[in-house]
């Protein structure tokens, strides 16, 4: 027994500085293999606050475009938000074809943003600070460009749902989406 | 590591801690302790509590982030922990069997305490905020059962609510109350979701009080006596904070076999079924940490001098872990361990067994000869502490002390010490 508490109070020091060197390289790989352990017990905490299964599996919309007449906008939801549908007519969709994109805050060519030049997909959040833009229901205010207007901050979109005026930096996002069919597509 | 050097960070250190002495007092407590140099790994368990209580704080917000406290939601957002949330099942499993980790520890150092004497002066208020944290544990733990709304959860909390009942003239108001209504049902998951969540954090504020206290006057120690000088102790940092380390690897791979391989092997099957009003399951046994004090309610089978049996095992009940409070008062030795306490040794591990016996009666269904072994059981448990303790303290002769710890760690002093 006094064996042991003596060797305690020695340190276990090996002679010279051989076993400082000897200690400090434990001391070194237990801290890293105990870090490394931390990282891995502490993920499963952050993970599960990322979305859940069931929450994914609500991740796709399927919409049926076949009753959308031409100039009707509609809204559904995805993942919570809105998606903007604009079934546009021919001038709409000649207006955002027009533009010179230099001049755009968010260049981006009409033809890089909707699949199908007639059917323009949004989502309808404004990229300033998350409101829903006007522009969907019948008499709304949709800004100068004949596309979108936020009427928190003043934010314009154009026919292609670009940025043109006010405190937004991008256009509305495009959303992943692909036609099922000539009328149906799957947002998501 | 003393605040002693002149660079910048010390500046700084020495600036704040002028103002609030955050570092010079983390030091003090930690660096300079002086501990007892003769602990064993039973005074492990102390530090162990501490880092399951963090973990079931840790693992329990998680968990609130997912979970429904409504009586139709309830259960089924417990099973979207288990399916859906990512690791939901392991942040589930944990907070579960961490459960019962936590009353293991805490009841090994209870009985720790119990055997070296650590209840003695002047440590008298350091045990009695144990006994205060023992009781809020499972208060905490029973509110927790109730929350996944399963069958037992409903039973569970029908039972023990209905313990007030027993309460003369009041009774029967007083469970209302609890309730919210006329039966356990949405209120009363409301509230015990609210509690669940508050009291740990009021167990974490008497943890403070229990460590100031502890820092007071220090460990005890497996040979019983006080600390005389520098030779007697070794600085906590890094002496103990290494051997709470190793203890804590060992912890931590035990409580991993139970989480990874064997996660429903302490909680009860009826408890995936969902709760139902109508139906009392065939068999009610509470979790295996609340059984050793199930077994004492339900062993009063008789009316005592015209008072109801149900009374008087409720009384009896509740008797069991207050009659903790008084133990540094009941017991009259002035020695602390065990170790020199010959008598005191002995009846010591009958209340081991006697607790274990009890523990198993409160997990069989009450017939037949379970009935007497409970009697007899709790008859000695209280007989222990009552009669036993006050009386061996008298009678028994203690065993020399050893002069000092150092001599006896050290053996530099020929010394009668312990019985190694």
């Amino acid at each position: 027994m006094s064996d042991v508490a003596q060797s305690q109070v020695s340190h276990g020091h090996g002679p010279g500085h051989d076993g400082e060197t000897r200690r400090d390289f434990l001391t070194l790989t237990a801290t890293a293999v105990g870090a490394v352990g931390a990282i891995c017990a502490i993920w499963p905490f952050v993970d599960s606050l990322n979305p859940a299964k069931d929450t994914l599996a609500l991740s796709t919309t399927d919409v049926d475009l076949s009753p959308i007449q031409v100039g009707q906008r509609l809204t559904v939801a995805w993942r919570g938000k809105p998606v903007f549908i604009d079934h546009r007519p021919p001038d709409e969709i000649k207006a955002a074809a027009d533009v010179d994109i230099s001049t755009l805050r968010d260049p981006q060519t009409d033809a890089q943003r909707a699949q199908k030049p007639e059917w323009l997909i949004v989502v309808g959040v404004c990229t300033h600070l998350g409101c829903i833009p006007l522009g969907q229901k019948q008499g709304d205010d949709r800004g100068p460009f004949g596309g979108w207007f936020c009427p928190c901050h003043g934010s314009v979109y154009d026919t292609s749902a670009r940025i043109r005026q006010g405190p937004a930096p991008l256009n509305l996002e495009v959303p992943a989406y692909k036609f099922t069919s000539d009328t149906a597509i799957t947002i998501g | 590591m003393p605040v002693t050097g002149t660079g910048r960070t010390s500046r700084i250190i020495r600036w704040i801690d002028y103002r609030l002495p955050f570092v010079a007092t983390v030091e003090h407590e930690l660096y300079e302790y002086p501990t007892p140099r003769n602990l064993n790994y039973w005074w492990n368990f102390g530090s162990l509590a501490g880092i399951i209580l963090v973990i079931m704080i840790v693992s329990g917000i998680v968990l609130a982030m997912h979970y429904t406290p409504n009586t139709t939601l309830a259960f089924d957002s417990v099973e979207r922990i288990m399916r859906d949330v990512n690791y939901g099942w392991l942040l589930r499993y944990i907070h579960m069997n961490g459960a019962s980790m936590f009353f293991v520890i805490v009841y090994i150092h209870i009985f720790r305490g119990l055997y070296y004497g650590s209840y003695k002066y002047p440590r008298e208020l350091l045990w009695m905020l144990g006994v205060v944290i023992l009781l809020l544990m499972m208060a905490t733990a029973f509110m927790g059962y109730v929350l996944p709304w399963g069958q037992m959860s409903y039973w569970g909390a029908t039972v023990i609510t209905n313990l007030f009942s027993a309460i003369p003239v009041f009774g029967q108001k007083i469970v209302t109350l609890l309730w919210g209504g006329f039966t356990v049902g949405n209120p009363t998951l409301n509230r015990f979701f609210s509690l669940h969540y508050l009291l740990p954090f009021v167990i974490v504020a008497v943890v403070g009080l229990h460590l100031i206290a502890l820092h007071s006057h220090g460990s005890n120690n497996p040979l019983g006596i006080d600390s005389k000088g520098p030779q007697d102790s070794i600085p906590f940092h890094p002496y103990y904070t290494i051997k709470d380390m190793f203890g804590l690897m060992v912890f931590l791979i035990i409580f991993s076999i139970f989480v990874f391989f064997m996660p429903n092997l302490l909680g009860d099957p009826q408890n995936y079924i969902p709760a139902n009003p109508l139906q009392t399951p065939p068999d009610i046994a509470p979790e295996w940490y609340f059984r050793p004090f199930y077994a004492i309610l339900r062993s009063m089978t008789f009316n005592v001098l015209g008072i109801p049996s149900k009374l008087i095992g409720v009384i009896l009940m509740f008797a069991s872990i207050l009659l903790l409070f008084v133990v540094p008062w009941l017991d009259t030795s002035r020695v602390r361990s065990a170790t020199f306490r010959p008598i005191y040794k002995k009846i010591y591990w009958l209340l081991v067994l006697d607790v274990v016996a009890l523990g198993y009666v409160g997990a069989r269904p009450p017939v037949g000869s379970t009935v007497v072994i409970g009697q007899i059981a709790t008859f000695y448990y209280f007989f222990h502490f009552l009669i036993l303790i006050p009386l061996v303290g008298k009678i028994e002769r203690p065993r020399p002390l050893p002069t000092s710890i150092g001599a006896a760690v050290l053996g530099s002093t020929a010394v009668a010490a312990g019985d190694d």
